[in-house]
Protein backbone atom coordinates (compact mmCIF):
# COMPACT_ATOMS: atom_id res chain seq x y z
CA UNK A 1 0.00 0.00 0.00
CA UNK A 2 1.17 3.31 -1.14
CA UNK A 3 0.44 6.63 1.34
CA UNK A 4 0.92 9.93 0.39
CA UNK A 5 1.57 11.86 3.13
CA UNK A 6 1.17 15.78 2.18
CA UNK A 7 3.25 18.10 4.39
CA UNK A 8 1.45 21.08 5.04
CA UNK A 9 1.08 24.36 7.21
CA UNK A 10 0.44 22.41 10.01
CA UNK A 11 3.19 21.52 11.14
CA UNK A 12 3.52 23.40 14.49
CA UNK A 13 0.36 24.57 14.45
CA UNK A 14 -1.85 25.10 17.31
CA UNK A 15 -3.46 21.65 16.96
CA UNK A 16 -0.10 20.20 17.57
CA UNK A 17 0.24 22.28 20.60
CA UNK A 18 -2.58 21.13 22.00
CA UNK A 19 -1.56 17.57 21.69
CA UNK A 20 1.16 18.04 23.50
CA UNK A 21 -0.07 20.14 26.31
CA UNK A 22 -2.97 18.14 26.91
CA UNK A 23 -0.96 14.33 26.31
CA UNK A 24 2.23 15.89 28.15
CA UNK A 25 4.65 13.80 25.75
CA UNK A 26 7.01 15.34 22.77
CA UNK A 27 5.56 14.11 19.57
CA UNK A 28 9.19 14.37 17.87
CA UNK A 29 10.33 11.91 20.13
CA UNK A 30 9.29 8.91 18.12
CA UNK A 31 11.16 7.02 15.80
CA UNK A 32 8.88 4.64 14.52
CA UNK A 33 9.91 2.01 15.71
CA UNK A 34 6.26 0.19 15.89
CA UNK A 35 6.44 -1.80 18.80
CA UNK A 36 3.32 0.30 19.71
CA UNK A 37 1.36 -1.04 16.72
CA UNK A 38 2.70 -4.38 17.36
CA UNK A 39 1.64 -5.31 20.88
CA UNK A 40 -1.76 -3.37 20.98
CA UNK A 41 -4.43 -5.54 21.19
CA UNK A 42 -7.01 -3.67 19.66
CA UNK A 43 -4.63 -3.10 16.43
CA UNK A 44 -6.82 -5.37 14.34
CA UNK A 45 -9.98 -3.47 15.26
CA UNK A 46 -7.87 -0.46 14.30
CA UNK A 47 -8.11 1.84 10.68
CA UNK A 48 -4.67 3.95 12.13
CA UNK A 49 -2.32 2.05 13.87
CA UNK A 50 -0.86 3.60 16.62
CA UNK A 51 2.47 4.25 15.38
CA UNK A 52 1.07 6.00 12.21
CA UNK A 53 -1.41 8.02 14.99
CA UNK A 54 2.07 9.49 16.47
CA UNK A 55 3.20 10.73 13.41
CA UNK A 56 0.38 12.01 11.77
CA UNK A 57 -0.27 13.85 14.56
CA UNK A 58 3.45 15.52 14.20
CA UNK A 59 2.27 16.36 10.99
CA UNK A 60 -0.71 18.27 12.52
CA UNK A 61 -3.00 15.51 10.53
CA UNK A 62 -6.12 16.77 12.47
CA UNK A 63 -8.99 16.22 10.72
CA UNK A 64 -7.54 12.41 9.59
CA UNK A 65 -6.93 11.83 13.10
CA UNK A 66 -10.22 13.34 14.78
CA UNK A 67 -12.17 11.15 12.25
CA UNK A 68 -10.64 8.12 12.77
CA UNK A 69 -12.06 5.13 14.39
CA UNK A 70 -8.74 3.76 16.21
CA UNK A 71 -9.39 6.84 18.95
CA UNK A 72 -12.19 5.45 20.16
CA UNK A 73 -11.18 1.49 19.76
CA UNK A 74 -8.08 2.43 22.17
CA UNK A 75 -9.35 1.38 25.80
CA UNK A 76 -5.98 2.87 27.41
CA UNK A 77 -4.53 -0.99 28.06
CA UNK A 78 -1.38 0.98 28.20
CA UNK A 79 0.73 -2.08 26.88
CA UNK A 80 2.13 0.56 24.05
CA UNK A 81 3.39 3.31 27.03
CA UNK A 82 5.24 0.01 28.97
CA UNK A 83 7.13 -1.04 25.95
CA UNK A 84 7.88 2.28 24.19
CA UNK A 85 11.54 2.41 23.93
CA UNK A 86 11.51 5.86 24.33
CA UNK A 87 9.14 6.67 27.13
CA UNK A 88 6.68 7.93 24.88
CA UNK A 89 3.10 7.63 26.30
CA UNK A 90 1.25 6.96 23.56
CA UNK A 91 -1.99 6.16 25.18
CA UNK A 92 -2.23 9.81 26.47
CA UNK A 93 -1.71 11.02 22.80
CA UNK A 94 -4.50 8.99 21.92
CA UNK A 95 -6.32 10.56 24.99
CA UNK A 96 -5.47 13.35 23.83
CA UNK A 97 -7.11 13.45 20.57
CA UNK A 98 -10.41 12.00 22.47
CA UNK A 99 -10.33 14.94 24.50
CA UNK A 100 -9.83 16.94 21.54
CA UNK A 101 -12.79 15.73 19.39
CA UNK A 102 -15.02 15.48 22.89
CA UNK A 103 -14.45 19.27 23.64
CA UNK A 104 -14.90 20.60 20.55
CA UNK A 105 -18.24 22.45 21.64
CA UNK A 106 -20.54 20.23 19.62
CA UNK A 107 -21.43 17.13 21.00
CA UNK A 108 -19.31 14.28 19.33
CA UNK A 109 -19.87 11.49 21.55
CA UNK A 110 -19.33 8.02 20.58
CA UNK A 111 -21.37 5.92 22.73
CA UNK A 112 -25.64 6.50 22.98
CA UNK A 113 -26.47 4.86 26.00
CA UNK A 114 -30.18 5.30 24.77
CA UNK A 115 -29.47 2.84 21.96
CA UNK A 116 -28.84 0.10 24.61
CA UNK A 117 -32.14 -1.97 25.86
CA UNK A 118 -32.54 -1.59 29.48
CA UNK A 119 -31.99 -5.15 30.15
CA UNK A 120 -28.74 -4.70 28.56
CA UNK A 121 -27.75 -2.45 30.76
CA UNK A 122 -29.13 -3.80 33.02
CA UNK A 123 -26.42 -6.56 32.76
CA UNK A 124 -23.56 -4.42 32.44
CA UNK A 125 -21.35 -4.06 35.45
CA UNK A 126 -21.62 -0.52 36.53
CA UNK A 127 -18.06 -0.07 35.70
CA UNK A 128 -18.33 -0.85 32.46
CA UNK A 129 -20.88 1.94 31.92
CA UNK A 130 -18.95 4.45 34.44
CA UNK A 131 -15.80 4.28 32.23
CA UNK A 132 -17.42 4.16 28.31
CA UNK A 133 -19.43 6.99 29.51
CA UNK A 134 -15.97 8.80 30.64
CA UNK A 135 -14.32 7.68 28.04
CA UNK A 136 -16.45 8.03 25.10
CA UNK A 137 -18.45 10.74 26.01
CA UNK A 138 -18.31 14.58 26.74
CA UNK B 1 -2.70 -12.59 62.16
CA UNK B 2 -2.95 -10.58 65.58
CA UNK B 3 -2.78 -7.16 66.45
CA UNK B 4 -0.08 -5.86 68.99
CA UNK B 5 -3.58 -6.02 71.75
CA UNK B 6 -4.30 -9.63 70.79
CA UNK B 7 -7.26 -8.09 68.96
CA UNK B 8 -7.99 -9.22 65.14
CA UNK B 9 -5.91 -6.32 62.72
CA UNK B 10 -8.22 -3.69 61.70
CA UNK B 11 -8.42 -3.17 57.55
CA UNK B 12 -9.86 -0.44 56.22
CA UNK B 13 -11.07 -1.62 52.88
CA UNK B 14 -13.02 -0.10 50.05
CA UNK B 15 -15.33 -2.46 47.93
CA UNK B 16 -15.95 -0.09 45.25
CA UNK B 17 -19.76 -0.23 43.23
CA UNK B 18 -19.87 -3.42 41.58
CA UNK B 19 -18.44 -5.31 44.24
CA UNK B 20 -22.11 -3.97 45.70
CA UNK B 21 -24.03 -5.55 42.79
CA UNK B 22 -22.79 -8.16 39.88
CA UNK B 23 -19.71 -9.35 41.88
CA UNK B 24 -21.13 -9.66 45.43
CA UNK B 25 -19.17 -12.72 45.28
CA UNK B 26 -16.11 -11.19 45.32
CA UNK B 27 -17.08 -8.92 48.21
CA UNK B 28 -18.02 -11.80 49.77
CA UNK B 29 -15.37 -13.81 49.27
CA UNK B 30 -12.80 -11.46 50.13
CA UNK B 31 -14.47 -10.48 53.28
CA UNK B 32 -15.11 -13.95 54.63
CA UNK B 33 -11.38 -14.98 53.63
CA UNK B 34 -10.08 -11.78 55.55
CA UNK B 35 -11.74 -13.01 58.93
CA UNK B 36 -10.60 -16.53 58.25
CA UNK B 37 -6.79 -14.13 58.02
CA UNK B 38 -7.74 -12.88 61.55
CA UNK B 39 -7.93 -9.20 59.50
CA UNK B 40 -11.24 -7.24 60.26
CA UNK B 41 -12.10 -5.59 57.49
CA UNK B 42 -14.15 -1.88 57.77
CA UNK B 43 -15.50 -0.07 55.02
CA UNK B 44 -14.93 3.48 55.33
CA UNK B 45 -18.03 5.47 55.86
CA UNK B 46 -20.23 7.61 52.76
CA UNK B 47 -17.32 5.99 50.22
CA UNK B 48 -18.06 6.53 46.49
CA UNK B 49 -17.48 5.35 42.74
CA UNK B 50 -13.60 5.76 42.28
CA UNK B 51 -14.16 7.15 38.83
CA UNK B 52 -13.38 3.53 36.92
CA UNK B 53 -10.84 4.89 34.45
CA UNK B 54 -8.02 7.50 35.14
CA UNK B 55 -7.96 10.53 33.47
CA UNK B 56 -4.65 10.67 30.51
CA UNK B 57 -5.34 14.06 29.91
CA UNK B 58 -2.67 16.27 32.17
CA UNK B 59 -5.10 18.89 32.77
CA UNK B 60 -8.10 16.77 33.85
CA UNK B 61 -7.98 16.82 37.55
CA UNK B 62 -11.95 17.14 37.62
CA UNK B 63 -11.98 13.92 37.33
CA UNK B 64 -9.21 13.34 39.93
CA UNK B 65 -12.09 14.49 42.51
CA UNK B 66 -13.84 10.90 43.17
CA UNK B 67 -10.74 9.17 43.97
CA UNK B 68 -9.30 12.02 46.22
CA UNK B 69 -12.55 12.36 48.25
CA UNK B 70 -12.58 8.43 49.05
CA UNK B 71 -8.95 8.84 50.12
CA UNK B 72 -10.44 11.90 52.54
CA UNK B 73 -12.93 9.07 53.86
CA UNK B 74 -10.23 6.79 54.28
CA UNK B 75 -8.40 9.53 57.20
CA UNK B 76 -11.71 10.31 58.39
CA UNK B 77 -11.99 6.80 59.67
CA UNK B 78 -8.37 7.82 61.27
CA UNK B 79 -6.66 5.15 58.80
CA UNK B 80 -3.60 5.96 56.95
CA UNK B 81 -3.77 3.13 54.81
CA UNK B 82 -6.37 1.46 52.15
CA UNK B 83 -7.10 -1.85 50.79
CA UNK B 84 -9.20 -2.75 47.66
CA UNK B 85 -9.34 -6.06 45.74
CA UNK B 86 -10.77 -4.31 42.48
CA UNK B 87 -8.19 -4.18 39.95
CA UNK B 88 -10.24 -1.50 38.46
CA UNK B 89 -10.46 0.54 41.77
CA UNK B 90 -7.44 0.37 42.82
CA UNK B 91 -5.24 1.43 39.50
CA UNK B 92 -8.02 4.70 39.95
CA UNK B 93 -7.39 5.19 43.43
CA UNK B 94 -3.35 4.84 43.27
CA UNK B 95 -2.89 6.51 40.12
CA UNK B 96 -4.83 10.06 41.74
CA UNK B 97 -2.83 9.52 44.51
CA UNK B 98 0.66 8.91 43.31
CA UNK B 99 -0.55 12.09 40.70
CA UNK B 100 -2.03 14.53 44.16
CA UNK B 101 1.19 13.11 45.52
CA UNK B 102 3.46 14.37 42.15
CA UNK B 103 1.43 17.60 41.61
CA UNK B 104 0.99 19.92 44.23
CA UNK B 105 -1.23 22.77 41.66
CA UNK B 106 -3.36 19.68 41.08
CA UNK B 107 -4.23 18.90 44.65
CA UNK B 108 -4.42 22.33 45.23
CA UNK B 109 -7.26 22.81 42.52
CA UNK B 110 -9.16 19.83 44.03
CA UNK B 111 -9.41 21.07 47.69
CA UNK B 112 -10.53 23.88 46.38
CA UNK B 113 -13.45 22.71 44.57
CA UNK B 114 -14.25 20.18 47.34
CA UNK B 115 -14.14 22.76 49.86
CA UNK B 116 -17.11 21.58 51.64
CA UNK B 117 -15.13 18.84 53.15
CA UNK B 118 -13.51 19.37 56.58
CA UNK B 119 -10.63 17.05 55.70
CA UNK B 120 -8.20 18.18 53.73
CA UNK B 121 -6.12 15.41 51.07
CA UNK B 122 -2.38 15.71 51.38
CA UNK B 123 -1.28 12.50 49.56
CA UNK B 124 -1.22 10.51 53.07
CA UNK B 125 -3.13 7.84 52.12
CA UNK B 126 -1.51 4.40 51.46
CA UNK B 127 -3.26 2.41 48.57
CA UNK B 128 -2.87 -1.46 48.64
CA UNK B 129 -3.91 -4.46 46.54
CA UNK B 130 -5.07 -7.02 48.87
CA UNK B 131 -3.01 -9.42 46.78
CA UNK B 132 -0.17 -6.85 48.17
CA UNK B 133 -1.57 -7.15 51.12
CA UNK B 134 -1.06 -11.02 51.59
CA UNK B 135 1.93 -11.56 50.02
CA UNK B 136 3.78 -8.48 51.94
CA UNK B 137 1.82 -8.36 55.41
CA UNK B 138 0.31 -11.78 56.23
CA UNK B 139 3.05 -14.00 53.84
CA UNK B 140 1.84 -16.16 51.52
CA UNK B 141 3.50 -18.91 53.98
CA UNK B 142 1.30 -18.23 56.86
CA UNK B 143 -1.51 -17.89 54.93
CA UNK B 144 -1.18 -21.67 53.60
CA UNK B 145 -1.08 -22.57 57.47
CA UNK B 146 -4.66 -21.52 57.22
CA UNK B 147 -5.47 -23.67 54.11
CA UNK B 148 -8.69 -26.80 55.14
CA UNK B 149 -8.90 -27.44 51.76
CA UNK B 150 -6.42 -27.77 49.92
CA UNK B 151 -7.34 -27.17 45.76
CA UNK B 152 -5.27 -30.10 45.40
CA UNK B 153 -5.08 -30.66 41.23
CA UNK B 154 -7.03 -28.05 40.20
CA UNK B 155 -5.20 -26.31 37.31
CA UNK B 156 -5.45 -22.96 37.54
CA UNK B 157 -4.77 -19.81 35.17
CA UNK B 158 -3.78 -16.25 36.80
CA UNK B 159 -5.22 -13.53 34.59
CA UNK B 160 -3.79 -10.65 35.53
CA UNK B 161 -5.36 -7.89 32.50
CA UNK B 162 -3.96 -4.20 32.76
CA UNK B 163 -5.19 -3.02 35.86
CA UNK B 164 -2.83 -4.74 38.27
CA UNK B 165 0.48 -4.21 35.98
CA UNK B 166 0.08 -0.94 34.24
CA UNK B 167 1.82 2.10 34.46
CA UNK B 168 4.79 0.91 35.99
CA UNK B 169 4.33 3.29 39.08
CA UNK B 170 0.86 0.99 40.13
CA UNK B 171 2.23 -2.22 39.69
CA UNK B 172 3.59 -4.47 42.50
CA UNK B 173 4.82 -7.32 40.57
CA UNK B 174 6.99 -7.77 37.44
CA UNK B 175 5.18 -5.25 34.29
CA UNK B 176 5.34 -8.39 31.77
CA UNK B 177 5.46 -11.19 34.21
CA UNK B 178 3.62 -10.88 37.37
CA UNK B 179 3.58 -13.79 39.37
CA UNK B 180 1.92 -13.03 42.42
CA UNK B 181 -1.22 -14.58 41.66
CA UNK B 182 0.60 -17.85 40.40
CA UNK B 183 2.11 -18.07 44.38
CA UNK B 184 -1.03 -17.39 45.59
CA UNK B 185 -2.87 -20.27 44.39
CA UNK B 186 0.32 -22.71 44.75
CA UNK B 187 -0.14 -21.77 48.49
CA UNK B 188 -3.73 -22.87 48.14
CA UNK B 189 -2.66 -26.21 46.69
CA UNK B 190 -3.47 -25.44 43.74
CA UNK B 191 -1.37 -25.94 40.44
CA UNK B 192 -0.93 -22.52 38.29
CA UNK B 193 -0.33 -23.08 34.72
CA UNK B 194 1.54 -20.30 32.87
CA UNK B 195 -0.60 -18.89 29.36
CA UNK B 196 1.08 -16.33 27.54
CA UNK B 197 -2.11 -13.83 27.55
CA UNK B 198 -2.27 -12.94 30.71
CA UNK B 199 -1.41 -9.22 30.57
CA UNK B 200 -3.22 -8.96 27.39
CA UNK B 201 -6.48 -6.91 27.81
CA UNK B 202 -9.58 -7.99 27.46
CA UNK B 203 -11.59 -5.47 26.06
CA UNK B 204 -12.80 -3.26 28.82
CA UNK B 205 -15.79 -0.93 28.55
CA UNK B 206 -16.40 -1.82 24.86
CA UNK B 207 -18.65 -3.99 26.24
CA UNK B 208 -21.33 -1.94 26.55
CA UNK B 209 -20.95 -0.08 22.60
CA UNK B 210 -18.49 -2.74 20.30
CA UNK B 211 -19.35 -6.33 21.77
CA UNK B 212 -17.34 -7.84 18.97
CA UNK B 213 -14.75 -6.60 20.34
CA UNK B 214 -14.92 -8.23 23.69
CA UNK B 215 -15.80 -11.53 21.60
CA UNK B 216 -12.54 -11.48 19.77
CA UNK B 217 -10.39 -10.54 22.84
CA UNK B 218 -12.52 -13.40 24.78
CA UNK B 219 -11.66 -16.25 22.18
CA UNK B 220 -8.35 -15.15 22.04
CA UNK B 221 -7.53 -14.77 25.94
CA UNK B 222 -9.60 -18.11 26.36
CA UNK B 223 -8.63 -19.78 23.89
CA UNK B 224 -4.87 -19.46 24.88
CA UNK B 225 -6.22 -20.60 28.61
CA UNK B 226 -7.76 -23.58 26.94
CA UNK B 227 -4.80 -24.70 24.97
CA UNK B 228 -2.56 -24.88 28.75
CA UNK B 229 -5.26 -26.96 29.68
CA UNK B 230 -6.40 -25.30 32.47
CA UNK B 231 -9.32 -25.94 34.78
CA UNK B 232 -10.45 -22.40 35.20
CA UNK B 233 -9.32 -18.67 35.46
CA UNK B 234 -8.97 -16.69 38.02
CA UNK B 235 -8.95 -12.41 38.16
CA UNK B 236 -9.02 -9.67 40.11
CA UNK B 237 -11.18 -7.29 38.22
CA UNK B 238 -15.09 -7.13 37.89
CA UNK B 239 -14.70 -6.26 34.33
CA UNK B 240 -12.22 -8.82 32.87
CA UNK B 241 -14.78 -11.26 34.76
CA UNK B 242 -17.86 -10.13 33.01
CA UNK B 243 -16.22 -10.11 29.69
CA UNK B 244 -14.45 -13.26 29.94
CA UNK B 245 -17.43 -15.03 31.94
CA UNK B 246 -20.39 -13.74 30.29
CA UNK B 247 -19.25 -12.93 26.58
CA UNK B 248 -17.46 -16.38 26.40
CA UNK B 249 -20.76 -17.36 24.44
CA UNK B 250 -20.30 -14.58 21.80
CA UNK B 251 -17.15 -15.53 21.76
CA UNK B 252 -18.00 -19.20 20.67
CA UNK B 253 -19.52 -17.98 17.70
CA UNK B 254 -16.21 -17.03 16.62
CA UNK B 255 -14.63 -20.33 18.00
CA UNK B 256 -16.88 -23.57 18.51
CA UNK B 257 -13.98 -25.15 19.66
CA UNK B 258 -14.04 -23.05 22.61
CA UNK B 259 -15.08 -24.83 25.93
CA UNK B 260 -16.99 -23.54 28.94
CA UNK B 261 -14.12 -22.71 31.44
CA UNK B 262 -15.20 -20.68 34.61
CA UNK B 263 -13.72 -17.92 35.50
CA UNK B 264 -13.16 -17.14 39.27
CA UNK B 265 -12.10 -14.25 41.92
CA UNK B 266 -8.72 -15.40 43.37
CA UNK B 267 -10.64 -14.42 46.49
CA UNK B 268 -13.40 -17.39 45.94
CA UNK B 269 -10.38 -19.64 45.63
CA UNK B 270 -9.34 -18.47 48.99
CA UNK B 271 -12.83 -18.74 50.38
CA UNK B 272 -13.00 -22.43 49.40
CA UNK B 273 -9.45 -23.32 50.31
CA UNK B 274 -10.05 -21.62 53.72
CA UNK B 275 -13.15 -23.58 54.18
CA UNK B 276 -16.06 -20.92 53.55
CA UNK B 277 -19.38 -21.70 53.54
CA UNK B 278 -21.35 -21.46 49.95
CA UNK B 279 -22.57 -18.49 51.08
CA UNK B 280 -19.32 -16.54 50.51
CA UNK B 281 -18.54 -18.13 47.20
CA UNK B 282 -22.10 -17.19 45.56
CA UNK B 283 -21.56 -19.69 42.68
CA UNK B 284 -25.49 -18.26 41.57
CA UNK B 285 -23.43 -14.93 40.40
CA UNK B 286 -21.44 -16.58 37.49
CA UNK B 287 -22.42 -16.94 33.58
CA UNK B 288 -20.25 -20.73 33.26
CA UNK B 289 -20.94 -22.67 36.29
CA UNK B 290 -17.78 -23.28 38.30
CA UNK B 291 -19.15 -26.56 40.16
CA UNK B 292 -18.64 -29.31 37.59
CA UNK B 293 -14.92 -27.91 37.18
CA UNK B 294 -14.24 -28.19 40.70
CA UNK B 295 -16.20 -31.72 41.15
CA UNK B 296 -14.00 -32.93 38.42
CA UNK B 297 -11.14 -32.74 41.05
CA UNK B 298 -13.23 -33.55 43.79
CA UNK B 299 -13.37 -29.89 45.27
CA UNK B 300 -17.23 -29.47 45.03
Amino acid sequence: MNTTIRLSSSIGSSFVAKVEKISGQKLLACYQCGKCSAGCPMAAHMDILPNQIIRMAQLGMQKQLLASRSIWVCVSCLTCNSRCPKSIRIAEVIESLRETALRSGQRNDHLNIGEISPEARGALPPIAMISAMRKLTS
Amino acid sequence: MMGSDNKPMKLIYYPGCTLKNHARNFDDSTVSSMAKLDVEVEEPARWNCCGTVHALGSDNVMNRVAPITNLIRVKEANASEVMTSCAMCYNTLKRANNDVKKRADALATINEFIYLEETKYQGDVNVLHLLEYLRDRIGFEKLAERVTKPLKGLRVACYYGCLLVRPKDVAFDDVENPMIMENLIRALGAEPVSFPLKTECCGAYHAVGKPEIIADRTNKIMGSVQEQKADLVVVSCPMCAYNLDFRQDDARQLNSDLQHLPVLYFTQLMALAFGCGDEALRFDLHHIDPLPALAARGLD
